[in-house]
Order: C-alpha cells, then sequence, then structure tokens
C-alpha cells in the first residue's frame, strides 16, 4: 500500500523546506522526491497543495487521567484529542491514580494507548515514590517498560537532595529528568497571579519567586549532577532569564512554556473563570512578553500543553477551590500559529518548539526523510476558524479559549503510516 | 431615581449616584428604628435567605433585623446546619434555593468571588455580605453613612486605613467606596499586611501609623487575627500593639474631631486600646445602629423601591 502527499510545501528544519512528495508504505516514509508527476501505482494520493507537511508534532506534557479519574480523560479519548489537534505523539504524566511509579501501571498506559490506535503516547514515570518526594522509583525497571522521562509534575521535589540524586541516578539509565519548578511554602494558599488583580480580587497570590527559586535551584543541581535537564511550563520572566544565563553557561538544561502563558495574562482571570486557573498561573503582561522573547532567542525550546483535563465537578465552583488546569491539545497548534503571525516565530521555528525539539530533548526519531517512521502532520495555515468545544475529542471543555477566533489547523494527521484524524474535505 | 442593580456584589461595580442614592434611603430608614413599633409593610409577602458559609454575628443579626423592620420573611441558614455537611455543591444550594423563589438572598462566603458566581445563576437579588478578602459592600456603606452624618459631606476627606489590609474586604470596599466620593485613602500597617499592588485601587500606603493618622479625618482599625501569626505576617501582639496599634498617646497627634472607627469585633489591647474604643472620638457603635438602615435601604432598592430621600 503507497500513500503520497503530494504538492504541499514541507517543513523539516534543518533539512527541507521546499515543496515536496512524500511517499509512504510500511507505516514509514519511503522516499521524498521533487513533486510532478510521479504517481506510479499510488493507492492514495493526499493533495496537499498550499497546505504544510511538517513532522509529527509531539506534546512532552499531558495529563491523560487514565488510572484512576476515566471520567475526565481515558488514554483514548486523550490520544485521539491530540491526533484530531495534528499530534502525533504525546508524553502523559504520572500523577494518575495510582500514579505511575511502576512497570505496571507504565505498560497498561502503553497497552491501552496502542488499542486506542490514534497518538503515540509515551508514559513519563514518577521521580519519587507516590509522587511524595520521600524514595527513589526504580528507574531503569521503568525504562524497560516504556517510560521516557521522569517527574513528579503537580508535586514539586522540595528536598534538594533527593532532587541531586534523581538526577544523578536517572543518568544512569540515560532518561531526563522533567522537573515541576514550584516552591509550595512560597506559593501558600495562592491561587492566582500574585499583583494588582488579585489584590482587586482579593485572592491570595502566587509570586514569581514560587517558580524562579526553584528554577534556580534545578539549574544549580543541573551544574552540579551534569544531567540532563527539561524544565516544565515557565510562566515567569525570572525563569527565562535564568535559563537563558544556564544556556550561555553550558548547562544542559532545555525548557517549554504553554500556549496560555504567551497569549493570555492574569487579567483572563475576569470575573473569577476557573477555566483560567492553572498552575503556574497566568502571569503579568511583562511575563508574556519574556515568554515570548525566549521562545524568540531559543531560551525555550518547546511548546507543550500541560493539557489537564477537569469536569464541571472541579470546575464549576468556588474559584480557590476549583482544580489547577486546562485542556490544550486541540487548540495548541492553531494559538502557537499566532506567533508565527506576530513574528515571533518563523514557521521553521514553529516546527522546532512543537515538533524537532521535543524528539531531540526526548530522544525520538523524527522528521520528514526515508526510513523514517511516516508520522506527519498537514497544516492549513490559512483556514480562519472559532474555537469551540463542541467539537473536542477530549472528555473535558476546560479551557478559557472557547470562542477565540483563530487562523490556521491540522488538517490531517499520520501515525505511523496510517491517518489517524482526516479533515480534508 | 430607580435603582437599576439586580445585585450589591462589591463597591467598585457602584457608581457614585448609587452610592449616594443608597445613603440617602437608609437615612430615611434610620427613623423607623426609632419607633416604639420598629416594623413598617413596605416589603411583606418578600422573601429574604440569609445564607452564611462563615461564621457572623453582627452582620448577620443586622440583615436579619433590617428584613424584619421592613416586613419582609426572613430566614437564616448557616453552613453547620445545611447540607453543605453532607458535601453539596453551592449551585446545587443555589439551584434548590432558587426552586423556593426567594426575592433576595445575602450570602457571607470564605471564597472571593462566590457572590458574583450566584448572581449568574439565580433570579433573585444577591447581596454580598463578605466574600473572602474581596468586597463587603454593606460595611463600606454603613461605614461612609456614619462619616457622613458626623462630617456632613464624604469630600475632601483623609480616612487612615490600619492593620491587616492583605485580608480585608473591608479595607478593599472602603478604599473603593471613599475614593468612588471624592476621599482620599491612606493605608498603614506592617509590609507583610499590605498586599502588592494596592495603590492602584487608588489608597497611598505607609508603614508608619503616625504619618498615616497625623491629618486624618477618619481612622479606622482594622482586627488583628492571631491566625496571621502562622503566615509569618507578625511577630507578637505585644510589638504589634506598640508598633501600629492606636493608644491614648498616640491620639494626641490626630486631628482634634478626628473620627474613630472599627468594623468589629474588637480586639481590644491588640489594634485598639479600650480608652481609645470607648473615647469620645468613637463611633464604633454607631456604625452598628447605621448598619441596620444601610441594609434596610438595600433590600428596599433592590426590591423595586423609587423613593429617593430628597423628595421627603
Amino acid at each position: 500500500m503507497l500513500t503520497i502527499i503530494k504538492g504541499g510545501r514541507v517543513i523539516d528544519p534543518g533539512n527541507l523546506n521546499s515543496i515536496m512528495d512524500i511517499h509512504i508504505s510500511g507505516g514509514k516514509i519511503i522516499k521524498v522526491i521533487e513533486t510532478g508527476n510521479n504517481d506510479e501505482s499510488a493507492d492514495r494520493i493526499i493533495n496537499a497543495a498550499g497546505k504544510i507537511v511538517t513532522p509529527g508534532l509531539i506534546d512532552m506534557h499531558v495529563h491523560l487521567r487514565e488510572p484512576g479519574h476515566e471520567y475526565k480523560e481515558t488514554i483514548a479519548s486523550g490520544a485521539l484529542a491530540a491526533v484530531h489537534g495534528g499530534i502525533t505523539a504525546i508524553c502523559c504524566m504520572p500523577n494518575t491514580n495510582p500514579v505511575n511509579d511502576n512497570r505496571q501501571i507504565t505498560e497498561f498506559i502503553i497497552k491501552k494507548s496502542k488499542a486506542a490506535s490514534a497518538a503515540r503516547v509515551y508514559p513519563v514515570a514518577a521521580i519519587s515514590h507516590g509522587l511524595e518526594g520521600k524514595v527513589l522509583n526504580e528507574y531503569g525497571d521503568l525504562k524497560q517498560a516504556g517510560a521516557v522521562a521522569l517527574s513528579d509534575d503537580g508535586m514539586p521535589v522540595t528536598d534538594s537532595q533527593l532532587m541531586r540524586r534523581a538526577m544523578e541516578y536517572a543518568k544512569g539509565f540515560g532518561l531526563l529528568i522533567i522537573s515541576h519548578c514550584e516552591d509550595p511554602d512560597l506559593v501558600a494558599d495562592g491561587v492566582m497571579n500574585e499583583g494588582a488583580v488579585a489584590t482587586r480580587m482579593g485572592l491570595a497570590g502566587i509570586p514569581n519567586a514560587a517558580e524562579s527559586v526553584m528554577v534556580k535551584r534545578d539549574i544549580a543541581l543541573c551544574e552540579l549532577t551534569g544531567s540532563p535537564l527539561h524544565i516544565a511550563h515557565v510562566s515567569t520572566k525570572e525563569s527565562v532569564a535564568a535559563i537563558r544565563e544556564a544556556k550561555k553557561n553550558g548547562i544542559p538544561v532545555t525548557a517549554e512554556t504553554a500556549p496560555h502563558y504567551f497569549i493570555l495574562t492574569e487579567n483572563a482571570v475576569g470575573q473569577y473563570d476557573t477555566f483560567a486557573k492553572m498552575n503556574p498561573p497566568l502571569r503579568s503582561e511583562e511575563d508574556r512578553k519574556s515568554i515570548c522573547e525566549g521562545l524568540s532567542d531559543g531560551t525555550i525550546d518547546v511548546i507543550a500543553t500541560d493539557h489537564a483535563p477537569h469536569s464541571i465537578l472541579e470546575k464549576d465552583i468556588e474559584f480557590d477551590m476549583a482544580a489547577n488546569g486546562i485542556i490544550g491539545l486541540e487548540t495548541s497548534l492553531s494559538l502557537s500559529l499566532q506567533l508565527v503571525d506576530d513574528d515571533i516565530l518563523s514557521m521553521e521555528g514553529l516546527v522546532e518548539k512543537m515538533s524537532k525539539n521535543p524528539a531531540r530533548i526526548l530522544g525520538f526519531e523524527n522528521g520528514i526523510q526515508a526510513d523514517l517512521p511516516a508520522d506527519i502532520t498537514i497544516i492549513d495555515p490559512d483556514t480562519e476558524y472559532v474555537i469551540d468545544v463542541t467539537d473536542f475529542r477530549s472528555k473535558s471543555v476546560n479551557t478559557p479559549f472557547n470562542g477565540m477566533d483563530v487562523k490556521g489547523k491540522a488538517v490531517l494527521t499520520i501515525v505511523g503510516g496510517k491517518i489517524v484524524f482526516d479533515g480534508l474535505e | 431615581m430607580q435603582f437599576p442593580k439586580k445585585d450589591i456584589l462589591d463597591m467598585a461595580s457602584l457608581s457614585a449616584e448609587e452610592i449616594m442614592l443608597i445613603l440617602n434611603t437608609a437615612e430615611n430608614m434610620k427613623e423607623i428604628s426609632e419607633r416604639p413599633i420598629k416594623k413598617v409593610p413596605t416589603l411583606r409577602g418578600k422573601t429574604v435567605i440569609l445564607l452564611f458559609y462563615e461564621p457572623s454575628t453582627r452582620t448577620r443579626l443586622s440583615f436579619d433585623i433590617a428584613a424584619k423592620r421592613l416586613s419582609a420573611d426572613s430566614l437564616s441558614i448557616s453552613a453547620g446546619t445545611s447540607s453543605v455537611v453532607k458535601g453539596e455543591t453551592l449551585i446545587d444550594t443555589a439551584k434548590n434555593l432558587e426552586a423556593m423563589n426567594p426575592d433576595m438572598i445575602v450570602i457571607r462566603h470564605s471564597s472571593a468571588g462566590v457572590p458574583h458566581m450566584l448572581a449568574g445563576r439565580v433570579k433573585a437579588s444577591i447581596i454580598n455580605a463578605g466574600d473572602g478578602m474581596h468586597a463587603h459592600p454593606s460595611q463600606a456603606l454603613l461605614d461612609m453613612l456614619t462619616v457622613r452624618q458626623n462630617k456632613k459631606t464624604l469630600e475632601g476627606l483623609k480616612i487612615a486605613i490600619i492593620g491587616d489590609i492583605s485580608h480585608s474586604r473591608v479595607a478593599r470596599s472602603n478604599i473603593n467606596g471613599f475614593t468612588k466620593m471624592g476621599s482620599s485613602v491612606v493605608l498603614a500597617g506592617p509590609p507583610t499586611m499590605i498586599p502588592m499592588g494596592i495603590e492602584t485601587m487608588g489608597a497611598t500606603v505607609t508603614y508608619s501609623v503616625d504619618e498615616a493618622i497625623s491629618d486624618a479625618d477618619v481612622i479606622m482599625m482594622l482586627r488583628i487575627q492571631k491566625e496571621r501569626l502562622k503566615s509569618f505576617s507578625f511577630s507578637t501582639e505585644r510589638e504589634y500593639a506598640i508598633t501600629y496599634g492606636l493608644s491614648a498617646d498616640r491620639m494626641k497627634q490626630a486631628k482634634p474631631d478626628v473620627l474613630i472607627m472599627h468594623p468589629g469585633p474588637l480586639n481590644r489591647g491588640v489594634e485598639i486600646s479600650p480608652e481609645v474604643a470607648d473615647g469620645p472620638f468613637s463611633i464604633i457603635l454607631d456604625q452598628v445602629t447605621n448598619g441596620v438602615a444601610v441594609r434596610m435601604a438595600l433590600f428596599y432598592l433592590l426590591s423595586g423601591g423609587v423613593k429617593n430621600a430628597d423628595d421627603n
């Protein structure tokens, strides 16, 4: 069975940026050639004229709620939401119930995701047993089972000695540590960004320093251990500055942010809108601009979503009691394309942040070239539409972006040579 | 002027004209409480629910008396006796109350924004009786009424608010209210109790109580809660009393016609010394009396009352 993606602009940064045809067979890319009358015996021809064809997008920060909270999201619904948003691979965080801190849960996630046959799902296992920050998990066993990285995401590792040892121990297995940087004592009762908006609304604030003190600690530990470190969901200007400085000094640190941190500010909380409540919180305009600068100058390597599904049980309640988090898989690409419109990133730069860099950081093969798995996203950069949660594949609808006008979306998603989302008319 | 609002959620959403109308209406209501028969039939057949998720003596009683003096039927629910203890959500509670067709719901809750949330969900008028650290509009209105009675104006006054500004919904509502009417507000307290960005609400900030009270027309002291020790907001009550408390000695620098206010309950000997609380400048009990009148005015206006005080 031969599939040809014909006449699209193929953007694979560092490799290709031109109108090409891609031949796919047996789940792999078999050749990439100049476009022309080369139909041979194609079983399917996908007309990609006017479209952008990229290596599959990778979202390295996603919360699936299975096992434990399947009413919010299952592995299958999350994997389907991903491909609907043009994402071919996701990394799922371990804060399920039970926690993914052992081989059984890791294997369970992989088994379930294969059955879903949508996006590839790569489990991130916990750094510490039960995310409790007290005992290290069996990293070797977890890696063998299929875990691709380690994180206590959602629960910061407050014990600096444990964090140091985790980084060293993980290095022995070639596993990346992803750090959720947050000092819980500084967060205290905080529920949104500290500042004039929180003060006026009578909500307890979370200072920027609650994030940046931990970013700085983890950079120091990264320098000490020489183990690669990836900093999750960067939201403040101080964190951006610290990471920029660390990179300048050759410390092996990488970082991600999420669309809400470069599009929204604390003002989105408006009239106590719990769909604008997440951790870290939406910050000030100054922070938002710093995040854009960090994306533009390469300080921030990756755009991830921190996709965090919650139902009305956790969201349609008092603001200070509502759960943190918003969903992102089905809005990430459209929102990130705004960065290209605003000249913050080139289209190539965007593909680096959403595909090439996460692959490089996680050690995945990905690109548009012969012999690589055919994980491909086709993007229509010009379609204008209104974000509508009723069109989502996710089981949850908690997003502040519902109703927003956006431009550009994924129209076709291929995973392992198979079309898993087809939005082409 | 017909009162144009369905709900009283905070001072920020009330215009100067609306505030004037409320105060003038309250002025008229005062007389009812001074009659031997303290009841008028104005709101007969109206139902008022007092939904208190936080303990309160003064405010709840004040709303209850206000409703009864206007002949409304008032019913009181507190979190301890409601289905909250059975795990019912706020929205479900509100929907159930709505199903019984109340005209007004007075709500106090420890979470900021709860009155706003309910206002969008129920037909009844919502009166915020205090939500978290956010707002306490009826308290600010009664404070403004009390000041106006004594100073004959709300323009050009200097109001000093002293104490734990961070946790005070009373401070926030008074900043909004007094600045809107043309007075200035200065805040004083330890830096740990001054929230970030509070000056964007139109108040000035000092860490010196002496500076704040030196030319103040009104000094409003806020209650200091011992629980704040846990969040390292101050060291000891002793040091707080010495540095930030209002003592008779400190009063010597105040203006001779200064007014001393406190939203209660008092922590005598901490933020305010007994001599000052009971002294000649204190109008603390007038605040309580005016509370009933202001709440009667709110019930009356939200029920569609159109009678302006100026018509009398």
